[in-house]
């Protein structure tokens, strides 16, 4: 076996800065769920098909399984656990997606919810085709997506009528 | 009692852990000093193995150990038989299940040779590369009547053929059925049911401790009672001595089932060996071949019918594909034969079935169960012969119901319970009716149908009948517990995939012990918790473990109030439990908390009366007489892009009768969910396997799942017709979605490309755009 070449990074995942040394092949969505134990990331496919472990990267919805830990230096990653603004109440999206049953068993959704938020922030009143058209990159063998659209539209139209917070990690 | 929250759209308990990605899942357990897992897998599909050499790989820096199946000694093993063949005279069924590392012979493409642990996946998985094998490779088993014909290679050497089964149920006479009849319809159909494809794969943890002699094995199953049982078993424990967790689980449909594949036997073994905690997770490669898959079955059928439509009797030969192993038993062909019979008055019916071994994953059940294999050959030759005899389609479907006041109704035959196939209850003519009003049917024939012809456009109508066997036994059971901090547990022995058994058997708790339905905490899956159970499938949660826990909390009831009288000094009926609280009816300052009682129910000190037993809890366990019978129709309106052939489904209609609803927001999700689930196997899914047993589509990029995009908007509705089989009246929801689809999809196809008028008929499932494109000879239309 070749040793191991390993590079040290920084990245803010949530808000927090992170340095640690890392392996040129390790996985980003290796790296967020078993070195930074940021486990609510899943990973469905390897292949950069399902979007269950969809982060965002700089603002951007980005598949972590297709990127290297090591590409992450010296940037902002947000995953779902720095959705919620604190311990009690829920992202618009996060209540959106509970009260229009949006999620069955829950493995696609932190993926899902990524997405929507990079995608709410850049589309705020976006039609149902818009909506499917995005969802089209994630892969929910559960709801049937029904529950999931009625879940986005229901948050746009929530983020349409709050005051602009600013988001957890400053990004 | 209030029924507050049975019957109500009550927004799920379990969801804020999953939104917050705070759900534990079976990959995010981690344990100090974990190894983990990588397997080595055939490349062939069927081979005689010459040469294993691990000898490198053991080699490698950070690799613990290379175990072949020279390697396990004794506990190399065939793994057990799941499901027994139902007690059905005559039949021949030839057992043999899968091994856990395959020695001398390798029967599919992606059978573990090796389990490889190392410190880390990565290297575990270099590791697995530097493993060197030679074989000689033999002719693989993948045709059904290939394998089938005199000379075939043989999956199996023991066996003299490749047949793994043959079962012949009959009811009535059909020779004379046939020989009365003034039409009969006869075709071969061909149906083939694709992967489950749960968004998490299976994964396995495996935690042997050796100062507690207890191990604990967190698994991706449906069923952590029987893997328990059967681990012990194998392991030489007690059952008290291993623990099966069933986190929250991503994603099941069948293949999740209590399997025991090789890696939930490996992973216990070695950890035991090595005494150090394994994580094994499965890759999606891995995944097409390492879970169970269902497959293809071939129908000879023909339906004998009088001259107005009335099905006589029906012949049926099919052959099912097994896999290469068959620990499953009959289920999935038997559920076929059964379902076949549907909601139809089916006077005389002969159906012969044989199940084939073929160098393919194992087959076992997937969402339906088979039972989409038997509605489309029903509904197929139901169509066919309304067209040839001049019957308009829902008519003759209309006309051949069992009607309502003919239940229960027997069917004579063995279903999967191994009772004759019986309906509980039902009442068809107002699910049809209702699904006929909501799709539009008489307007789109007569007159949308015809407008857009007339403008070039290919739009038709797809429309089937199904019922569905649900809530079989034999029984589960449940602990229901008030705690001193006033919240109530529930323990069951099923699993949870994603159905939202953790509000619908909150809700049946809330209503009983009178406690909001948040304050009621259930947990599911974990033999530590609850002993005992069958596990999670046949759309049986709901009903078996759910009545289960209505009885459990109904005795917990009783023993609120009768503690809370004596506390009180009063009549139980002088009471009101409602809102975590008994009070005295009319003297509102007398009231004590459930906490409180719970507390009380627990005396530190002083003395009891005789038999009393501590505690404000209850186990109750349920076991229905037979499973109950749930049915519906779905109704479609699609159009054809006649140059591309790709659909665009116009409207999509599921009208549904599954007794009465604990959560009409959770069934409406599952019947979603079944829908886009029988929308993939229709048109975008299927196993490409070539003659040598290669499956050519093994990644989510080639073997295409459903999106957002392709699934559409559904109208959903419903009646009601109670089981009397249980006391809450319910049947299960969870396959329903699923099983017409195909058969809703041929017809609305036919009739979109106005094939019948060329003599053209669609007899086959899966379609995709390519496919259509060879049926109707690439003609124009």
């Amino acid at each position: 076996m070749m040793a191991a070449d390993v590079h040290t990074i920084a990245v803010k995942v949530n808000g927090t800065r992170h340095t640690r040394q890392v392996e040129s092949r390790l996985l980003l969505s290796d790296f967020i769920r078993h070195e930074l134990q940021l486990a609510g990331t899943h990973v469905g496919c390897e292949h950069g098909v399902c979007g269950a472990c969809t982060v965002l990267f700089d603002g951007l919805a980005v598949r972590s399984c297709l990127m290297f830990a090591a590409q992450c230096d010296g940037h902002d990653i947000e995953t779902v656990e720095g959705l919620a603004p604190d311990g009690e109440r829920l992202h618009p999206l996060q209540q959106a997606f509970h009260e229009a049953h949006g999620l069955q068993c829950g493995y696609c959704t932190p993926g899902i919810l990524m997405t929507a938020k990079a995608f709410l922030e850049a589309t705020p009143a976006p039609s149902e085709a818009e909506i499917r058209e995005v969802l089209s990159g994630h892969l929910c063998r559960c709801t049937g997506y029904q529950h999931i659209v009625d879940a986005v539209a229901l948050a746009a139209q929530r983020l349409r009528s709050l005051p602009q917070e600013p988001t957890e990690n400053g990004a | 009692m209030a029924t507050r929250y049975f019957g109500a759209r009550i927004k799920r308990n379990e969801d804020r852990r999953l939104l917050t990605g705070s759900a534990l899942f079976v990959d995010d357990v981690e344990l100090p000093g974990m190894l983990h897992a990588a397997f080595v897998r055939s490349p062939h599909a069927h081979a005689r193995i010459q040469n294993l050499d691990v000898s490198a790989a053991r080699c490698l820096d950070g690799v613990v150990a290379v175990y072949t199946a020279d390697d396990l000694g004794p506990y190399w093993r065939p793994g057990p038989l799941l499901v027994p063949a139902p007690p059905i005279k005559d039949l021949t069924f030839h057992l043999r299940t899968q091994v856990p590392l395959a020695k001398d012979k390798v029967r599919y493409v992606g059978e573990p040779l090796a389990i490889v642990i190392a410190q880390t996946r990565y290297l575990a998985e270099d590791a697995v590369a530097a493993v060197t094998m030679d074989f000689e490779p033999l002719p693989a088993v993948v045709d059904l009547e290939r394998a089938l014909a005199p000379g075939s290679a043989r999956v199996h050497d023991d066996l003299s053929d490749n047949i793994a089964a043959q079962v012949r149920q009959t009811k009535g006479d059909y020779a004379a059925a046939r020989a009365s009849a003034d039409h009969v319809v006869r075709r071969r159909l061909v149906y083939d049911h694709g992967a489950s494809m749960p968004i998490e794969t299976r994964g396995v943890v495996a935690a042997w401790d050796r100062r507690a002699q207890q191990l604990t094995i967190w698994d991706t199953t449906q069923a952590p009672v029987f893997l328990r049982n059967g681990l012990a078993a194998m392991l030489g424990l007690s059952e008290h001595q291993v623990r099966v967790i069933a986190p929250f689980i991503g994603g099941g449909f069948g293949p999740k089932i209590m399997m025991f594949y090789p890696d939930e036997v490996l992973l216990p073994w070695a950890t035991m060996k090595l005494d150090r905690p394994i994580k094994w997770i499965e890759d999606r490669l891995e995944h097409f071949s390492a879970t169970t898959q269902e497959r293809s079955q071939t129908h000879d059928a023909e339906m004998a019918l009088s001259r107005d439509g009335r099905i006589l009797g029906i012949k049926d030969v099919f052959l099912h594909d097994t896999g290469a192993y068959n620990p499953y038993g009959l289920t999935v062909p038997i559920n076929s034969q059964c379902t076949l019979l549907g909601p139809y008055v089916v006077p005389a019916y002969d159906s012969r079935f044989t199940a084939v071994f073929t160098n393919t994953p194992i087959v076992t059940p997937y969402r339906g169960a088979g039972r989409q294999h038997g509605v489309f050959v029903v509904e197929r030759l139901l169509d066919i012969a309304a067209r040839q005899l001049g019957i308009d389609r829902a008519e003759i479907r209309r006309q051949n119901f069992i009607a309502p006041d003919a239940f229960p109704y027997g069917n004579e035959i063995i279903y999967q319970d191994f009772a004759p196939l019986s309906y509980d209850s039902g009442n068809y003519q107002p699910v049809l009716d209702k699904a006929l009003s909501i799709v539009g049917y008489d307007r789109f024939l007569s007159e949308e149908q015809p407008r857009l012809r007339a403008q070039g456009r290919c739009v038709g109508m797809g429309l089937a009948c199904y019922v569905e066997g649900t809530g079989i036994g034999p029984y589960e059971g449940a602990k229901v517990q008030v705690q001193s901090n006033g919240k109530v547990s529930v323990a069951t022995g099923i699993g949870t995939q994603g159905q939202g058994h953790f509000t619908s058997f909150a809700q049946i708790v809330a209503d009983q012990v009178g406690v909001d339905v948040r304050d009621v905490d259930v947990v599911t899956g974990d033999t530590a918790r609850f002993y005992w159970g069958a596990g999670t499938f046949a759309s049986r949660g709901a009903v078996v473990a759910g009545t289960a826990i209505s009885e459990a909390a109904s005795a917990v009831r009783g023993k609120i109030l009768h503690l809370a009288a004596e506390h009180f000094e009063c009549a139980e009926t002088d009471l009101v439990l409602e809102h975590g609280r008994v009070t005295v009816a009319g003297a509102p300052g007398l009231t004590v908390s459930l906490g409180e009682l719970a507390h009380k129910a627990n005396p530190m000190r002083g003395a009891v009366r005789p038999d009393t037993e501590p505690g404000l809890e209850a186990t109750r366990y349920f076991g229905p007489s037979g499973g109950a019978t749930a049915n519906g129709v779905h109704a479609m309106i699609l159009e054809i892009d006649p140059e591309t052939l790709m659909i665009e489904i116009k409207k999509y209609v599921v009208v549904h009768d599954c007794g009465t609803v604990i959560n009409p927001l959770i069934l409406e999700g599952q019947i979603h969910g079944g829908v886009a689930q029988g929308i993939g196997n229709a048109f975008y899914e299927k196993l490409m396997f070539d003659a040598d047993g290669q499956l050519l589509n093994a990644s989510l990029a080639d073997y295409l799942l459903p999106t957002a995009l392709e699934v559409p908007r559904m109208e959903l509705a419903h009646t009601v017709t109670p089981s009397p089989l249980n006391p809450l009246g319910m049947k299960g929801a969870g396959e329903a979605g699923a099983i017409p689809v195909g058969a809703v999809f041929a017809q609305a196809i036919e009739d979109a490309l106005g094939l019948p008028a060329r003599g053209l008929e669609i007899l086959e499932i899966p379609l995709s755009p390519n496919r259509l494109f060879e049926l109707i000879g690439a003609k124009p239309i």
